[in-house]
């Protein structure tokens, strides 16, 4: 069966999921990049359509297109490289009350130890797949920010099990792609003399 | 000619939606392959979603992947070819045409007023590399769609002759493992071999270029993609970095004579979702997409 986190997410939907775990999740959620980021940590605003306490982000920027009538809607949006935010995400994650981020690819330690200290997880979408992704967008609730571009505004959407996410830094810090890489470090000293 | 001109803006334009929407053969081919032969069961699952995500792009006619990338030509022009003053023109405005039409994502960011220019156009972008070819009367046309994540392993670095191709790969397998599993592996792997960071650097984007599948010419280079390939499986970074039976679609490698005193070596990386083409247009606007022969397409 399907695991689906839902808005708001409580602590207790989050604390038992362990990294490797496949997961969906169902409500609002916000894209944020790099300038997204900054808007929140530097300039000290918010999204107006979505709360993001209790709630979700998604580092993705995708692409907008017009329907028939005018109306703007999610062609493709696949997950853009979380690392690139490593440097904000704790004070993301302190500031804003977010408990769901996902991205693509893993995050580092300052991520995972906010993620233990004020109970948030960070997921990762499979990357580049943009239209699968799309399908699972049900509602484009609004815009935030449109002077930053199509890829760094800041999207609010509503998702329905939006997923398979798989968990890559779980409530107790752990770390799914560090680990990885220590494995293939290992293999890698079989390679190099 | 306003007409014929109009005519290579719209080839170029749909050229790039047929590149944005469906994987080149060699690329296609290699992916299923690689899918096929996955034995990890959470691999498999990653897999079948690439592959969910190609069928849908076909059948919603959409971008496999919402960065539809920076787009970079690489131009064989005849010196015949009829077209040959209007070329630069002709590519920006089937550039601004697909960034509206397919839509592709507007991706370029003025590099110090930092502002999205919203069409695809900016200084000094698209980038365009011009090769003469004699007598011909053709305009071979590949295509790069460079996306970011794919983008940032990329690296060159100039090492010390004495490092040797020991040295070439320590320096390609630590890139790749710190850095390749957040750039949606299995990858296309690029190498060039030269004597500056610069040239290195082309090198590895010409090798990328290349389809997965044809070995270099030269077969001691030959000899050593398939080495690199094979080391590079046996560490198992893919598909999408949580781990697998492979790492890359492939490894292509291209080479310069170097300086005796310097062994430059470049990396240019690619995603699992590598999107590039290549087609000819011949002087009467007929064209022949070559990158994309399954689709029976036509141009």
């Amino acid at each position: 069966m399907k695991k689906v986190i839902t808005y708001p997410i409580s602590f207790e939907q989050i604390r038992d999921l362990k990294i490797g775990d496949t997961v969906y999740y169902s409500g609002p959620m916000g894209t944020f990049r790099d300038s997204g980021h900054a808007r929140v940590i530097k300039e000290g605003l918010l999204p107006q359509n979505i709360d993001l306490r209790n709630g979700a982000i998604y580092h993705a920027g995708p692409i907008v297109g017009k329907d028939e009538n005018g109306n703007e809607y999610i062609v493709s949006i696949g997950p853009t490289t979380s690392r690139r935010m490593e440097s904000c995400e704790a004070e993301m994650i302190e500031k804003t009350g977010i408990r769901l981020i996902i991205g693509k690819g893993g995050m580092m330690e300052k991520t995972a130890k906010a993620c233990k200290e004020f109970g948030a997880i960070h997921c990762a979408f499979p990357g580049g797949c943009a239209v699968v992704a799309a399908q699972c967008v049900q509602k484009l609730i609004g815009c935030e920010w449109r002077d930053l571009g199509m890829p760094e505004a800041c999207w609010e959407l509503e998702v329905k099990e939006f997923g398979p996410l798989i968990v890559s830094i779980d409530t107790n810090g752990n770390n799914l792609f560090e680990n990885n890489k220590k494995i293939f470090n290992e293999r890698l000293k079989n390679l190099i003399k | 000619m306003i007409n014929e001109k109009q005519k290579l803006i719209d080839i170029i334009a749909d050229f790039a939606e047929t590149v944005a929407i469906y994987l080149s053969d060699d690329v296609y081919k290699k992916l299923n392959e690689l899918a096929d032969g996955e034995k990890q069961e959470n691999a498999k699952t990653m897999y079948e979603c690439m592959l969910k995500d190609l069928k849908l792009a076909d059948e919603l006619h959409r971008p496999i992947c919402q960065d539809t990338g920076v787009l970079q030509f690489f131009l064989d022009v005849g010196t015949k070819f009829p077209y040959i003053n209007d070329l630069k023109d002709i590519i920006e405005k089937a550039i601004v045409k697909a960034t509206e039409k397919t839509p592709l994502r507007p991706n370029i960011v003025d590099p110090i007023g930092e502002h999205n220019t919203g069409n695809n156009i900016g200084c000094n972008t698209p980038y365009i590399e011009y090769n003469l070819v004699p007598d011909s009367s053709d305009l071979t046309v590949k295509l790069y769609m460079a996306g970011g994540g794919c983008s940032l392993p990329g690296r060159s670095k100039v090492l010390m002759p004495l490092e040797g191709i020991e040295g070439v790969k320590k320096f390609v397998y630590e890139t790749i493992t710190e850095w390749g599993v957040n750039a949606c592996p299995p990858l296309t792997v690029g190498i060039g071999l030269g004597t500056c960071a610069a040239t290195s650097a082309v090198l590895s984007k010409k090798a990328l270029l290349r389809p997965i599948g044809i070995r270099n010419e030269n077969e001691d280079i030959a000899k050593l993609e398939e080495e690199f390939e094979n080391e590079l499986n046996s560490i198992g970074i893919a598909p999408l970095g949580f781990g697998g039976t492979n790492s890359v679609l492939g490894v292509n490698i291209e080479c310069a004579g170097r300086h005796p005193a310097t062994r430059g070596v470049g990396l240019t990386t690619g995603c699992w979702a590598t999107r590039k083409g290549e087609m000819v247009i011949h002087s009467d606007l007929n064209a022949e997409l070559l990158s994309h022969k399954r689709l029976k397409r036509k141009i």
